[in-house]
């Protein structure tokens, strides 16, 4: 009797938190479909037009686009130098090795808005005019941390042998890293690589600050929302929710769902 | 110009190349990249903006002259003194709220949904931020408005007449947060939960203890590593975020990071925006010592 | 204080799988029981009903005569200590030595002296103001049998407690375990894989396989007399002769081996009497081996053999052994130091006939 109250209790408090979860985000994407200009109740029809209107803007694409782009270069870079820092650490004797591990996290512990405002303070003085690229390379600084410290934490010493078993038949340091070391280390390269790209995607405050005209989906978005409640910004949530969620269901299923069975 | 030397005189003896040196030229060369990244694109300009936050703008120049006059303008002005006074405010009660909300949810993931199910239920718990981070605090505006849905099912229901002050305010900015943070600390705290060895609850059962004091004696103390870990990033991106009270808090309580972005946008006073960042950042060193010692415990 | 534990017809099942099937066991008060088996033989799903951590799906526990089978943990006269020790990491080790004497309601005073005295019992009296990871294997070892000794169990329950040491520690321990056993008088059950360690600590041993328990009895009846093929083969080397009973005859009977026939008494067959025609399985140790005029009793010649390979062991040889009848039998068998032999020697092979069991076939 009392196990199957607790048990009711349990379900009820988990079902009430999880609507709080889910309530913001079923409101956004109900209200894409509004027929209608306000995207609040009541609901007053099923329309796309919303969803028209957002494949219409060219600047709302355009920052797709370079959103796109830039998450996915920054990444790269992140991950490269993420894995090749992680290689000399873990496997060579290098003076002041945990000066470096602390310095190559520092920046994961302050808050992007700092990392940002020093960032453009620099590039104002040195008269460095704000791109995409300078976009990019905060997003490195970001997720440079967040690479070498999943990458790292990966490099057993039980692979250290299967490197000396390479270099011991003939392989030179650029094919044991690439041929050995690479692919054994290809899940944790991989989350790397993936988290970062989400976290790029999603970041406001350097693509705020350090963009001018071309901008990131998130500083397009953050325009937007000056013209307040508006269907189109439930339209255009609605779809970077929609293929987030689709492309991790993929991600599960094939890349994941792979390991978890073996 | 110089002349190549007879290489017999010039050349070092054979011996002090050593295969470890080679090594270990090797490896710099690998750790290079990224140092030099963190160094050119994070030290420099933290180091920049400390310096910076030295200066002072005077009828619209940056003043290259050392003084401390940031920093006594912002204890000295309440306006911008308050700004700290609401971040920590704000920060603290999200903080402390998440946890509560969290930790009950975590173990009932942890301990009341079959195994096979929990994967699950923390990719449900995680989906809804899968959306843009600032549409996510757009989204609750489309909640807590005037003309939203929880006025207008109030009011639908006849259980208000007026609609509730719920947006533009701390409230929404609160909500807002702890609806992000709850996920967060769920899974810090699901995480410390699962790699508990069941026998610590068995061996407290078996020693005479009830489910109440398995708790407070046993799983709440193991658990405390999660909390901090998870109370700490709360902490950190809480009082560090611009966009969530911007969108929720209607501009009447300014947190530090918004007082920070008012100073480049109209004012361009880059030398003030330095200081308050770097007040921002001793706060967040302030909560890391006070956390230090739960964020890292030793593990029989 | 101690208590009696008796296990009637246990069934433990886990869907299609019979963990333990139909198990029953009396132990005395303040014996030293060991549960000894390979993985997956059911021996701590028995030690986890005995400690209220599982309950069976059929039959009975009972504890110092009180019906135990539904009773939780926290209500047993048994504690439990684990394979990982479950030692509480936040605490100091004279508060988890009192863990259970707080959760009784004592005071923190007395709880104090006590923990001290337990802890003093396993010789880390000196350590109670220490945390657990500051401890090595052995002393967290000490203080998981101090802690669950520290609420005066009747029966102690230990799963397999030293299978995380080395195994010179684990000797040193096993002595330990032994001695304070002595001391407390507690009943205990032990769990382990390791037949060396339940000989040397056991009052009496419980072979379990497949669910259910080969033999019990003391230590050198199960070695010397084992009651299965299985039980044989678990405790130590040994060879397996096949065989067929020819005759009983009052007290003896005849058996016919590939290696001559030989009468053994009744009292060989330690696990049902012989039958005339029935197949058998003759249990020989490598060390039972006499050459003729060594051994103190009656023999039994199992004709020659040729000697096809030999390694030196210290205490021995260890020899293997082409019987000339049988060619196909390989024998091994354990030989004094001072046997000087070549490879390809024939040697003739005798047993004490005291030494064979003959048990029946099959199993």
């Amino acid at each position: 009797m009392r196990d199957t109250l607790t048990k009711f209790a349990s379900f009820a408090y988990a079902g009430l938190i999880y609507g709080f979860i889910f309530l913001p985000v079923a409101v956004l994407v109900l209200f894409s479909f509004q027929d209608g200009r306000l995207p609040v109740p009541p609901f007053n029809g099923f329309s796309l037009q919303w969803y028209e209107a957002v494949f219409a803007d060219r600047k709302l694409m355009a920052a797709l686009a370079n959103s796109f782009m830039v998450a996915i270069v920054s990444s790269v870079i992140a991950c490269l130098l993420g894995f090749l820092a992680a290689y000399a650490l873990a496997r060579y004797k290098l003076p002041g090795s945990a000066l470096q591990r602390g310095l190559l996290i520092a920046p994961m512990t302050v808050s992007y808005l700092i990392i940002a405002l020093g960032l453009l303070t620099v590039l104002n003085t040195f008269g460095i005019k704000l791109s995409l690229w300078t976009v990019g390379i905060g997003h490195v600084v970001i997720n440079l941390p967040l690479c070498f410290a999943i990458i790292y934490s990966s490099m057993g010493d039980h692979h250290i042998n299967i490197e000396r078993a390479a270099r011991d038949l003939g392989a030179s340091d650029f094919k044991v890293m690439t041929l050995v070391t690479a692919p054994m280390l290809l899940p944790s390269i991989l989350a790397a690589f993936f988290l970062s790209v989400t976290f790029s995607w999603d970041e406001f405050i350097i693509a705020f600050l350090l963009s001018r005209f071309d901008v990131t989906l998130p500083v397009e978005i953050w325009s937007l929302l000056r013209s307040g409640l508006n269907p189109k910004t439930n339209a255009i949530g609605s779809l970077v929710f929609l293929v987030s969620v689709a492309v991790l269901a993929v991600l599960e299923l094939t890349l994941f769902g792979r390991t978890k069975k073996s | 110009m110089r002349a190549p030397q007879p290489s017999q005189t010039r050349k070092p003896p054979m011996s002090t190349t050593t295969l470890e040196d080679t090594e270990r030229r090797k490896a710099w060369g690998f750790v290079a990249p990224a140092l030099l990244w963190t160094i050119a694109f994070f030290v420099v300009p933290f180091l920049f903006m400390a310096a910076m936050s030295l200066w002072s703008r005077q009828s619209g120049q940056i003043v290259r002259a050392w003084n401390l006059d940031n920093y006594i303008a912002f204890f000295a002005k309440d306006s911008l003194f308050k700004g700290l006074v609401n971040s920590l405010e704000i920060t603290l009660i999200v903080t402390v709220l998440s946890v509560l909300l969290a930790y009950p949810l975590a173990w009932i993931i942890a301990e009341r949904v079959p195994k096979r199910l929990q994967r699950l239920a923390l990719i449900m718990a995680v989906l809804p931020f899968w959306t843009s981070y600032v549409v996510r605090s757009y989204s609750w505006l489309l909640v807590l408005s005037k003309n939203g849905v929880i006025n207008q099912t109030l009011m639908t229901l006849g259980l208000v007449s007026e609609p509730l002050e719920i947006a533009s305010n701390r409230t929404a900015t609160v909500i807002g947060f702890v609806h992000f943070f709850v996920m967060l600390l769920t899974l810090t705290i699901y995480a410390n939960l699962i790699q508990l060895s069941p026998n610590y609850r068995r061996a407290a059962a078996d020693l005479g203890a009830n489910a109440f004091q398995t708790f407070w004696h046993v799983i709440l103390p193991l658990t405390l590593p999660g909390i901090m870990t998870g109370a700490f990033l709360t902490f950190v991106l809480c009082i560090g975020d611009y966009v969530t009270p911007q969108i929720l808090g209607g501009n009447n309580e300014l947190v530090l990071p918004q007082i920070i972005m008012l100073q480049l946008g109209r004012r361009a006073d880059f030398p003030m925006a330095a200081a308050l960042s770097i007040i921002l950042m001793l706060a967040v060193t302030v909560a890391y010592a006070l956390c230090a010692r739960w964020l890292k415990i030793e593990r029989a | 204080m101690t208590a009696a534990v008796s296990v009637a017809n246990a069934t433990k099942t886990f869907g299609a799988f019979t963990a333990l099937n139909d198990v029953s066991l009396d132990i005395r008060a303040g014996e030293f029981i060991v549960l000894l088996g390979p993985s997956g033989c059911g021996k701590t799903t028995l030690l986890s009903i005995l400690g209220g951590f599982q309950s069976p799906t059929k039959g009975r526990v009972t504890i110092a005569g009180k019906d135990m089978t539904s009773v939780p943990p926290a209500r047993r006269p048994t504690t439990t200590m684990f394979q990982d020790y479950a030692l509480f990491p936040h605490m100091k080790l004279r508060d988890n030595v009192g863990f259970g004497l707080r959760m009784r309601g004592m005071a923190k005073a007395e709880r104090d002296e006590k923990a001290l005295g337990f802890l003093d019992l396993v010789g880390l009296k000196a350590s109670a103001d220490k945390k657990p990871h500051e401890l090595s294997g052995g002393q967290r070892q000490r203080v998981a049998l101090a802690r669950a000794l520290a609420v005066d169990p009747d029966v102690l329950l230990l799963d397999e407690p030293l299978g995380a040491l080395d195994l010179k520690l684990r000797r040193q321990m096993q002595d330990e375990l032994k001695a304070i056993q002595k001391r407390v008088g507690t009943t205990f059950v032990h769990v382990t894989h390791d037949q060396e360690e339940a000989m040397a600590i056991a009052d009496r041993i419980v072979v379990m396989n497949q669910g259910r328990i080969e033999d019990f009895g003391p230590p050198a009846d199960i070695y010397m007399r084992p009651r299965s093929v299985f039980s044989a083969g678990f405790m130590g080397e040994v060879n397996f002769i096949p065989g067929t009973v020819k005759a009983v005859e009052g007290a003896s009977a005849t058996v016919e081996t590939a290696v001559g026939s030989m009468t053994l008494p009744v009292a060989s067959f330690t696990a049902a009497a012989p039958v005339a025609g029935q197949a058998v399985t003759l249990c020989i140790r490598p060390e039972h081996f006499r050459r003729a005029g060594q051994a103190d009793g009656p023999t039994v010649s199992l004709g020659e053999a040729t000697i096809t390979g030999s390694a030196f062991f210290g205490t021995h040889y260890r020899r293997h052994l082409k019987p000339t009848a049988a060619p196909d039998l390989s024998i091994v068998a354990h030989m004094p130091q001072s046997t000087a032999v070549a490879d390809g020697q024939i040697v003739p092979l005798a047993v004490n006939l005291a030494d064979i069991v003959a048990l029946p076939a099959g199993r």
